[in-house]
């Protein structure tokens, strides 16, 4: 697999940074397709996806709880004047729990991943790369991308809507504290607002998209740390570049997946 | 006469206006230890990175075991790589791994009938040879430089290659662990039977290990022959090399 090679340099004219964005196109799109061709062989490495998975969602968990926690709260304390002041404050518990689950959570949890996991994934795929551990894994005849990028970008697919729906729960409840610290409401009558008001094809579209947002977390560090070059510089880059492009890809593929959704599904 | 195991011809490699190696052709016996030497960025490393396919030449044939690796699939290449060893510069053990586990690592891979007793003997036997067992739990960061010098030998032998390739073996060492990886080296060889190419600018390495030395110039082979010859030389160049390393040591 050739990618492309990035200019760098302290003098970078906007003729390189413009080769190197086409670069960073070109070499995400043959890195994505060299995924896609090694995903379904085998070895599969199934051990390694699951370590990757639970170090992963422990190392995120506890700020994705804080964050979704204060998601809930600030929006529910937000929108109770407001709502009150049109007298639909009964209509505040569906609001916030909509808000959080068609978009605040899934975006919120894959910017936080993003800056937390592409990261991690990039330092440590760009060190294994600066110390040639990736090369000696290569000439031990044991195919590296297989072992170290396939098995990385399965488990960030595959944890980020586990802990979106975790999100969306400790969010909701924020927003439950921020509530009754205003105005009394029982749980049971705050619980029975919220599941009226989410319907199932609310939260499909919303839990579904963070499929594509964890994807894109593992591959942007996954690429970013593979090709890393130029010592602990090139490290340090290969880390900050990957938290940069993951959130500016999370929000570009946010809008388009929106656009499918409410093109295929228009009630929604 | 003992059969060719490396076979290099017409290699040539150049990076962008930078030419490395230039028509270089060498070749290795059965057994036989081979030394590489030439100053800091003559092409010593590339030209091992060509041999093992990690970096593919402009022109010229690498032929291994009369296969010419230029001319494989990677799926063929990785089947004549098992047969090879590889020593890198800075050792290059997988940090996240202990020393048990980048042991195991390449063998749990290479043969999907192994059982864990023979990978836990095998680790063992061959921590003996380098005389490490101790650190078998230990992680990389916990090793002296030396250590991971041993460590990673113990890894590159562990799947009794017949090819051994060492990148600068004992660059960054002192000059009593330099002897000592060096004579480890050698003993290994001997024991094993291996067939090595040494790259390195460690004239100590080079007098215990070398059966033969070549020594690279300006992207060319410039001399060879045995190292006494070479020490000797009266080519101003090499005197000045040699008189250096000797001042050094």
């Amino acid at each position: 697999m050739n990618l492309p090679k990035h200019k760098y340099g302290r003098r970078l004219s906007y003729g390189d940074y413009l080769y190197n964005f086409f670069a960073t196109l070109t070499g995400l799109t043959i890195f994505n397709w060299e995924f896609l061709k090694q995903a379904f062989l085998p070895p599969y490495e199934i051990s390694e996806v699951k370590k990757h998975m639970t170090e992963l969602g422990v190392k995120t968990l506890g700020i994705v709880s804080i964050t979704g926690f204060i998601i809930g709260l600030v929006l529910a304390m937000q929108s109770q004047p407001v709502m009150q002041r049109f007298g639909a404050g009964d209509f505040l518990p569906g609001m916030v729990s909509l808000s959080v689950v068609r978009e605040l959570g899934p975006v919120i949890t894959a910017l936080i991943f993003a800056g937390r996991v592409s990261s991690g994934i990039g330092a440590e795929l760009g060190s294994m790369r600066v110390t040639e551990q990736i090369d000696a894994m290569e000439v031990s005849a044991i195919n590296p991308f297989k072992y170290l990028v396939v098995t990385r970008v399965i488990a960030t697919t595959m944890i980020l809507p586990i802990l979106t729906i975790y999100v969306i729960i400790i969010a909701i409840m924020g927003a439950y504290i921020a509530i009754i610290i205003v105005e009394p409401m029982s749980f049971q009558y705050y619980q029975n607002s919220v599941v009226q008001s989410i319907e199932f094809g609310d939260f499909i579209p919303g839990v579904a998209k963070t499929f594509v947002f964890g994807y894109i977390v593992g591959l942007v560090g996954s690429y970013k740390g593979y090709s890393a070059e130029g010592g602990t510089e090139g490290v340090g880059r290969a880390s900050t570049t990957s938290v940069v492009l993951a959130s500016l890809l999370i929000l570009v593929f946010d809008m388009v997946l929106v656009k499918i959704t409410l093109w295929l599904w228009p009630t929604l | 006469m003992a059969d060719t195991i490396v076979k290099v011809e017409n290699l040539t490699k150049r990076f962008e206006e930078l030419l490395v190696l230039e028509n270089v052709s060498i070749e290795v016996l059965h057994a036989e230890n081979l030394i590489v030497f030439g100053k800091s960025g003559s092409g010593k490393s590339v030209l091992l990175k060509c041999i093992i396919g990690l970096m593919k030449p402009d022109s010229g044939d690498i032929l291994i075991n009369n296969q010419n690796i230029l001319e494989l699939s990677l799926k063929q290449l990785n089947r004549v790589r098992k047969d090879i060893g590889f020593l890198f510069q800075g050792a290059a053990l997988y940090d996240s791994m202990t020393v048990r586990e980048n042991l195991s690592f390449t063998l749990k891979r290479h043969f999907e009938e192994i059982t864990q007793k023979q990978i836990d003997d095998k680790v063992k036997y061959t921590l003996e040879l380098v005389s490490l067992e101790e650190a078998i739990d230990k992680m990389p960061s916990e090793l002296s430089g030396g250590m991971k010098k041993r460590i990673g030998l113990a890894r590159s032998i562990i799947t009794d290659p017949a090819l051994m390739l060492y990148d600068e073996p004992t660059t960054g060492l002192d000059p009593i662990t330099s002897k000592e990886i060096s004579e480890l080296i050698l003993n290994l060889q001997k024991k094993l039977n291996m067939t090595s190419i040494v790259v390195t600018h460690d004239l100590i390495c080079a007098e215990i290990i070398a059966d033969r030395v070549i020594f690279l110039k300006e992207a060319h082979v410039a001399y060879e022959g045995n190292i006494d010859e070479l020490i000797k030389s009266k080519d101003p160049f090499l005197k000045n090399f040699f008189s250096h390393e000797i001042i050094k040591v």
